[in-house]
């Protein structure tokens, strides 16, 4: 079965040669007349005040972190999903109380209000 | 199978769907601008020669020349880097998309798969389009400039909310199917579309899609009146050109992806009737037919696509992530309990 990754990694090579070669393109072919005022970060025209890396709202973070929460939780129903038919009626019940705890989570977070974005 | 065969059909096949997704992307652009041009009464692109059908190789030529600025402040490596890693896992998720049966070739029996029955299909289909978050987040952070970070900071929370309701949807799709492999999910449907099976699955499945791959109306991160396009504010030449590449061609993806899920692959779309009275039609019978139908059904979803952005407005941002996270989350976890209890009754 390993055997399927071989032509996946050739696929992979191919489209990053392809994509170098893309970029290589743009460079020998455009013109180069550098000046101050175009490596200056975009600010519609006025200049840029304070660095371009700001600090960031703290909810991205929180976002990131439920996110990890829950994908890996999701993760977990796919091995559960290919073998549900073999597992019947315990699979089912085992999986109401996983989902149960998972909802436990879910409301605890909307009640702390994590997706109120104001 | 001899290994020198494997090696070569491998080679070929990869290079004919690189070759297949660049026209593919050429191509969608030009039906986009004149799908949406008849949406606006306007008349689109129409110049350059029948139809405008020469307008997409203009418009790369036109890029091709055009001067490469990297702002003085970027960080040089990962500048450049950005729109490789969102142009390449586009690519390689055709990987296990299946695009026809398999046919006859010089005695050789060639699958239309690249990587055909692969068992973890659906895992490898998430895990890779999860990677071009990267892209995004990293040419936000690298052009160190503050639409750029703005554009890409909404983006990767935008993609990874959806993602988990994605990830659901295709959970229920797996219960009735029982397999994660694509051929197989494809040849399951030989009677009836999983769309018939699984519409709630289906409709949140193309929902997230459309917020994966930033399409309108959850084109947030490069909503082009307040961001002045985001992330690739900074990016010009052939590097714009790049990301650009990658959105379309993830367009293409998740219509390919819709298609082998939900509307029968590389099937014949005709009712059964009709293919018992003229069996040529059917796939069954001519596999080269395979992968024209996969064309003409991935080319009906991008239609549906480019109408929904010529129809819907943009959402607001809090309420696109409330919509994420209170609305398609609890829908497909209760979609996948449904299904499964479903399944459980019916034996």
């Amino acid at each position: 079965m390993l055997e399927s990754y071989i032509p996946i990694a050739m696929l992979f090579i191919l489209a990053t040669v392809l994509a170098v070669f893309i970029i290589v393109l743009g460079t020998i072919f455009g013109p180069r007349r550098k000046s101050f005022r175009k490596a200056s970060p975009y600010e519609s025209g006025m200049q840029p005040i304070g660095p371009g890396t700001r600090r960031m709202n703290v909810r991205y973070y929180l976002v990131a972190v439920l996110f990890i929460l829950f994908d890996v939780e999701i993760i977990f129903f796919y091995p559960w999903a290919v073998n549900f038919r073999a597992l019947g009626l315990f699979g089912f019940i085992e999986m109401l109380v996983f989902v149960g705890i998972l909802l436990v989570g879910y409301i605890y977070v909307w009640k702390k209000g994590a997706f109120e974005w104001d | 199978m001899d290994v020198g065969i494997s090696i070569l059909v491998w080679l070929v096949l990869s290079i004919v769907l690189v070759f297949m997704l660049l026209t593919g992307f050429a191509y969608t652009t030009l039906l986009e601008r004149r799908v949406i041009a008849r949406f606006q009464s306007r008349v689109g692109p129409n110049r350059a020669g029948p139809q405008g059908l020469l307008q997409p190789l203009a418009d790369g030529v036109k890029l091709i020349f055009k001067e490469e600025i990297i702002p003085a402040s970027a960080d040089k490596v990962t500048f450049i880097l950005a729109p490789l890693l969102a142009v390449i896992p586009a690519i390689v998720v055709f990987a296990v998309i299946p695009f026809g049966s398999s046919i006859e070739l010089f005695g050789v029996k060639v699958p239309l798969t690249l990587a055909p029955n692969m068992n973890v299909g659906i895992l490898y289909v998430l895990a890779i389009t999860s990677v071009s978050v990267y892209g995004i987040v990293l040419a936000g952070w690298a052009s160190n400039s503050k639409y750029s970070m703005l554009g890409g900071l909404r983006s990767s929370a935008q993609m990874i909310s959806y993602e988990l309701a994605m990830g659901l949807s295709l959970v229920a799709l797996v219960v009735v199917a029982g397999t994660l492999d694509l051929n197989a999910i494809v040849e399951q449907q030989k009677q009836v579309w999983y769309f018939f099976l699984q519409p709630f699955g289906a409709i949140i499945f193309m929902i997230t899609a459309l917020a994966e791959v930033n399409r309108a109306p959850f084109d947030m991160p490069e909503a082009e009146q307040e961001l002045t396009s985001g992330y690739n504010t900074e990016y010009s030449g052939m590097k714009f050109a790049l990301f650009y590449m990658a959105e379309y061609i993830k367009m293409i993806v998740i219509s390919a992806l819709s298609v082998t899920f939900f509307f029968g692959g590389y099937r014949e779309p005709l009712p059964l009737f009709l293919t018992q009275a003229l069996p040529f039609l059917s796939v069954d019978h001519t596999p080269l037919l395979g992968p024209l139908y996969f064309g003409l059904k991935i080319i009906a979803l991008l239609i549906v696509q480019v109408w929904v952005r010529a129809t819907l407005p943009r959402f607001r941002y809090d309420r696109l992530m409330k919509f994420g996270w209170l609305v398609l989350l609890p829908i497909s976890l209760a979609w996948v309990m449904i299904t499964a209890l479903v399944v459980l009754l019916r034996g």
